[in-house]
Order: structure tokens, then C-alpha cells, then sequence
């Protein structure tokens, strides 16, 4: 293309040319803005809807209530409800079940208080001790020693039809609480 | 030698290719583009980070033809890499050791970095990509330890998720988006392997462009000389008539160092992963099995060991405080000091920074390896007690041994440079603590022990004390009155002490 041949300067078209490059411009600008906000709402919307849905009602069954032995705990083991097919084996999940007397419990999660790792329980001496940091906690819960900064997060339970049932589904956690 | 001939079609094809791609100046700029002569061995450590993550590229993307990520499957697919696939567990084993090697050249690149100064003006930009660089190289290997999906990859998620909840306000969405629910699961690893394979190399290839661009453009440093100072009036003039009078081109001057390093590097890399094997993966995910003591990998064991040190009150406030403000003060460096000095020998406060930086992440990761304040969860089954502790004692005596095993005081609790080490070394309790003194920390705790008055009766708790109160180290005199007949008792082992021992120590 030789000199001669370079189309004529914008600042020498009609007005009339001037207000339909704005006006394309303006609508080019628009429409991207629309379209972009319309593709990334389905995907930040996935990316970020964990943490935005509400919390389903997960009750789930341990055994039945008459079951447990009065002034013992013991380690129950019990499906995440809600869980996908591809879990394996990261459905399975656990708590302790303390059976105060008949009919009255306590169900711990097994995640310590401090960092969540997983505590074990002494019978003989009646202790809950984490091999992470080295937190321990009483058999009630309460916190005996080490960096937790509390007892042992607790799971909601309640009797049904002589079931005892714990409402699970969530990771306990500081926050979270229990 | 060529034929005249093909030399002519040769030389055509390079002017052909040049003037569709421009290939020539892009050679020019980059590899002949002339760097300080001073720049020697010390300039290496960067191309090594670079080949260790071209490798990790390559070998990850052969791993992900074997991997299944699906919580499902991840475990067994690792365990079929190992033992099935041909040459699998060598490919496991590069991928996993080099990630380590990567992490220590960057680290090494990035303490040259520092120590030399060379963050300073007009390298900020270089230095500021750099430091995106190290976070990413971090993220990268944090994710790649998921990827195992193995019993510490599960525990390690809910330490990260623990840590998370912790922010005030979003912690429990800013949890459930890092987990991908409300629990770990499936979605939890499709997540981690979406930043590992994904969103994380992707943005490091990027960072690394413009980390290289910003090197091309502002040029390698100098080696520093002390009283050589940078000044942005002049620095730029002098550092470019330098490097045009004495500079070298890149390749091959330079680049001759890089080669012989990184090619000692790789096979290094290959000996080692050789000799270690792959890493993992240890015991199953299964969160029902509580008999787990999940541990990070090496590079972040200091971070496992400040978070048993820190004080309880101030741990949330430095977890969630103390990485922002680490990685905002690194960022700020060539903002905070743009000129001056380079040499590390006039830099006495930043050469003390760096050592107090390294020693305490070496001192703490070493504490990491020992882990003195966790219990030995197996100790009061496993661990034996050796005879000189029990021949000769009396009935109540050897029932508090027993308590003692049996109420886990061995868990925390060493005889003999045996047992845990979360309490003090009882081999010579008798000689810094009286019968009641014994009796009282048995019952109340304190200290970081547990209060044994709920857990022990009165005569299990006397028993106890009672066998605590002959622990007087074997060659200690006890500090308690009459707690030791005699010099004679005292040096023949075993000691038996007599009955009378506690009941005067009362």
C-alpha cells in the first residue's frame, strides 16, 4: 500500500462517522462486559459454591441407644453422609461415643481442638491424646493440657426411635464449633 | 563439511524462518545478550531452579497418564505406579526428590539474591516476580504432598483447613471452598489437583517469563564489592558501559557454568531418587484410623514445630498475621532499601537477618524431625522398662510401675532415656521432687500434665509415687531425707529401696 493510498485521517471524518466508531466502541465494550460477567458467574459460581451453600439437616444413626455400656467411650465409626461416589475411602469418618449412663452421651469428633489431627483415647487413663502437639483432654472433653485452645469439639446427638443419632457432615473446627 | 549446496539451502531456510518468526533477534537479546564478567558460579542456582521445574513438567506429565485423581482411585493408582507401571516408581522418585530440589535452589537462589543486594534498584520488578515465584514454588510442593493421598496428605488437609477456620469472619467459607464441602473428600483432591497440575504450574511458566524478561531487560548483577555503591542517578550509565567494555555473551561464556552445574545437578537427582526411591504413599487415607501422627514433608517440618511452640494466646493472630506480613516485607525489600551497599560485608544487619532466619527455621525443623513435645502414643505397651527400675522393689512399688505404664505417664514420660519426651526425664524425679511434691503433681497436674486425681484412686496414686520415689537416677544421692540408705545402695545397681524409703519421705 503506498502512501497515497492511507485512508484519510479520523480527525478528517463527518461527525456522523465519529459518533458510530463511539457508539461501536461503547456497544463493543458493553456486550464484552455482559458476556464476560454472563460466562464467569458458572464458574467462579462453581469454584466458590461450597462455601456459599446452605447446611443440609444430616442426621445420621450410630447404633442403638441401649446399645452402650454406662461410664465407658469408644470409637464408632460411620459414613459422611452426603458424600460423592468417587469419596473411597474419605467417607468413612469416626467419633467417640461416651456413655455418661444410660441414655446420656457425649460424642466427640476426633479432631483435636488445635490443629485437627486425629486423638486417641487411653481407657486406663481415661485420657483423649493427639500425637500432633501433644494436646490432651479428660474424658469429658475439657481440655487437660497442651496448645488446644479449647475441649473437644462435640456432635450435636439426640435419641430417635431408640437410635442414637449424631448430626454430622461437617468438619469440626474452631469456627465451626460444636 | 557441508556440501556448497546444501550450506546454500541451509542458510536459506535460517533467513526464511528468521523472517517469518524473527527468531535471530529473539537469540540475540536472550542467549548471546552480554552479561558481567564477574557473574561466576555463584549466578548458577536460578537456571537449576528452572531445569528442576522443567523436569517436574515432564515428569508430572507422564505421572498423569498413571494418576487417577479421584479420591477413590489415588491410592491404589500410586501404589500401581510404584509396582506395575515400567520404570514407574523411578518416575515417582524423580518427581518427588526433585520437587525437593527445586525448593533448595530456589532458596539458595533466593539467599544469593539476598546476601548480594542484587533486589536493589533497578532490578525490583525481577526480584518482586522472583518472590511470587518462591510462594508458588511452596504451593507447589504443599499440593504435590496431597497428591499422595496417603494418611498425611488426610491429616495435612485438616491441619491446613484448622488453620483456615481460623480467619475471623470468612474462615468457615474461605474452609469449605479450600475442601470443596464441608468435609474432605473427593472434592477436596480434584480441587488440590487442579492447582497442582494446573493453576499453579500455569501461573509459574508466566512468573518465570516475566522473571527472565525483567532479567534480559535490567541485566544480571555485578558481583558486589564493597564500596562499590548503588546509586539510581548513575547506576544504569555505569552498569551498561561496563557490561558492553567487559561483559561476556551469555551463551556460551556463561552459560558454560550453568550447564556443568545443572548436568551434575541431574545426575545427582537421578542417584538420589535412585537410591531413596519414590516417596510414599505411607498409610491410607482412612479417617477412621486414629492411630495416624501425620508429619508435613521436610521443607515445611519448621512450620509443624512453631505451631507446637507458639504461645496458645498469640497462635491464631501469628498464623493468619505472620505469612502476609513475611511475604509483604519480602515484596517491599528493594522498596524498603533501593540503594547502597551490595556487599554482604558492609551489610552487617542483613547478613545477622538472614542467619537468625536460618538458623531458626534449621533449629526448628530439627525440632520438627524429634518432635520432643508429642507423646509417644505407643510408649506404655512398647517401650521396655529395664530391669534396674523394678529387681528388688516392694509389692506397692512395682504396682505403680505398673501404673505407670498402664495410666500412659510413659507416653510423655522417659526412664532411662526411654519413653516420651513431652515431660521432664523421670530417671531422677526423686532427687528434684519430695513425696508430696510427687503426689500433688500426680493428682493436680500442671506444667502441661494432665490432672491424674481424676483418673487415679488414692491407692493406685500412692503407688505410684511410691515407685516414682525410688527413681533417684542410680548414681544421684536422693534429695528426699532417708530416700537412700546408704552410698553403698546408691551404687549398686540395681538399687532396691526399702519399704521404709516412702513412708519416711511422707
Amino acid at each position: 500500500m503506498s502512501e497515497s493510498e492511507i485512508p484519510p485521517q479520523s480527525n478528517d471524518a463527518p461527525a456522523s462517522s465519529e459518533n458510530r466508531r463511539g457508539f461501536l466502541f461503547a456497544a463493543g465494550t458493553t456486550l464484552m462486559a455482559i458476556g464476560g460477567v454472563l460466562v464467569a458467574a458458572p464458574i467462579i459460581g462453581a469454584a466458590v459454591a461450597p462455601g456459599m451453600l446452605p447446611e443440609k439437616d444430616q442426621w445420621i444413626s450410630l447404633g442403638a441407644a441401649k446399645n452402650w455400656v454406662a461410664a465407658t467411650t469408644v470409637l464408632i465409626k460411620f459414613r459422611n453422609p452426603g458424600g460423592a461416589p468417587d469419596d473411597g475411602i474419605t467417607r468413612e469418618n469416626a467419633c467417640y461415643v461416651r456413655c455418661i449412663e444410660a441414655g446420656k452421651f457425649q460424642v466427640f469428633a476426633v479432631n483435636c481442638a488445635h490443629l485437627g489431627c486425629p486423638v486417641e483415647w487411653f481407657s486406663q487413663s481415661r485420657l483423649f491424646m493427639c500425637p500432633c502437639h501433644g494436646g490432651v483432654y479428660y474424658e469429658d472433653g475439657s481440655r487437660a493440657s497442651g496448645p488446644p485452645p479449647r475441649g473437644l469439639f462435640e456432635f450435636e446427638w439426640r435419641i430417635r426411635e431408640g437410635q442414637l443419632e449424631i448430626h454430622s457432615g461437617r468438619l469440626p473446627g474452631l469456627q465451626e464449633g460444636t | 563439511m557441508l556440501p556448497t549446496g546444501l550450506k546454500r539451502v541451509a542458510l536459506h531456510g535460517v533467513q526464511w524462518l528468521d523472517d517469518r518468526t524473527g527468531v535471530m533477534w529473539v537469540l540475540r537479546h536472550s542467549m548471546f545478550h552480554r552479561v558481567p564478567i564477574s557473574a561466576k558460579w555463584w549466578y548458577v542456582f536460578g537456571s537449576a531452579t528452572m531445569m528442576f521445574f522443567t523436569v517436574q513438567v515432564v515428569s508430572g506429565i507422564v505421572l498423569a497418564m498413571f494418576y487417577a485423581p479421584s479420591a477413590a482411585q489415588a491410592y491404589d493408582s500410586l501404589v500401581y505406579i510404584n509396582e506395575q507401571v515400567p520404570c514407574g516408581w523411578m518416575l515417582r522418585a524423580i518427581h518427588g526428590w526433585s520437587s525437593n530440589a527445586m525448593c533448595y535452589m530456589m532458596l539458595l537462589h533466593l539467599s544469593q539474591v539476598f546476601l548480594h543486594g542484587t533486589y536493589k534498584y533497578p532490578r525490583e520488578l525481577t526480584w518482586l516476580f522472583g518472590v511470587g515465584l518462591c510462594i508458588l514454588t511452596l504451593g507447589l510442593a504443599f499440593t504435590g504432598q496431597i497428591m499422595r493421598w496417603d494418611a498425611d496428605a488426610y491429616w495435612g488437609l485438616g491441619i491446613g483447613a484448622a488453620i483456615v477456620d481460623r480467619m475471623p469472619m470468612v474462615g468457615n467459607q474461605m474452609r469449605a471452598i479450600m475442601l470443596g464441602g464441608t468435609e474432605i473428600s473427593g472434592a477436596t483432591l480434584s480441587r488440590f489437583f487442579a492447582l497442582h497440575v494446573f493453576i499453579l504450574p500455569g501461573t509459574t511458566v508466566a512468573l518465570i517469563g516475566l522473571h527472565l524478561y525483567s532479567v534480559l531487560r535490567k541485566g544480571i548483577s555485578e558481583m558486589p564489592k564493597a564500596g562499590e555503591v548503588v546509586d539510581p542517578a548513575t547506576y544504569t550509565k555505569g552498569y551498561e558501559a561496563r557490561v558492553h567494555k567487559t561483559g561476556v555473551p551469555f551463551y556460551p561464556d556463561a552459560a558454560r557454568r550453568d550447564m556443568v552445574f545443572c548436568g551434575a545437578a541431574l545426575i545427582a537427582l537421578v542417584g538420589v531418587a535412585a537410591w531413596f526411591g519414590p516417596m510414599g504413599p505411607g498409610g491410607l487415607p482412612d479417617p477412621t484410623i486414629i492411630e495416624a501422627s501425620p508429619r508435613p514433608d521436610g521443607l515445611f517440618l519448621w512450620i509443624f514445630a512453631a505451631l507446637a511452640l507458639l504461645p496458645p494466646g498469640s497462635e491464631t493472630f501469628l498464623l493468619l498475621v505472620g505469612p502476609p506480613v513475611g511475604i509483604a516485607l519480602l515484596a517491599a525489600l528493594p522498596f524498603i532499601s533501593p540503594r547502597g551497599e551490595r556487599a554482604p560485608s558492609r551489610r552487617p544487619l542483613s547478613v545477622l537477618i538472614f542467619c537468625t532466619i536460618v538458623t531458626g527455621i534449621g533449629v526448628l525443623t530439627w525440632l520438627g524431625v524429634a518432635s520432643p513435645w508429642s507423646p509417644v502414643m505407643n510408649a506404655w505397651t512398647s517401650t521396655p522398662i529395664a530391669p534396674a527400675f523394678v529387681v528388688g522393689r516392694t509389692p506397692l512399688e512395682l504396682q505403680g510401675a505398673l501404673e505407670f505404664q498402664f495410666a500412659q505417664c510413659r507416653n510423655c514420660h522417659a526412664i532411662g532415656g526411654t519413653g516420651g519426651m513431652r515431660g521432664p526425664d523421670l530417671t531422677d524425679v526423686a532427687t528434684r521432687l519430695s513425696w508430696d511434691q510427687l503426689v500433688r503433681q500426680i493428682q493436680q497436674g500442671g506444667g502441661n500434665m494432665p490432672a491424674y486425681g481424676k483418673t487415679l484412686s488414692s491407692v493406685e496414686t500412692q503407688a505410684l509415687a511410691a515407685f516414682l520415689s525410688t527413681l533417684d537416677g542410680g548414681s544421684l544421692r536422693a534429695a528426699i531425707p532417708g530416700a537412700m540408705e546408704s552410698q553403698q545402695q546408691i551404687d549398686a545397681a540395681p538399687t532396691p529401696v526399702d519399704s521404709s524409703t516412702t513412708s519416711d519421705a511422707r
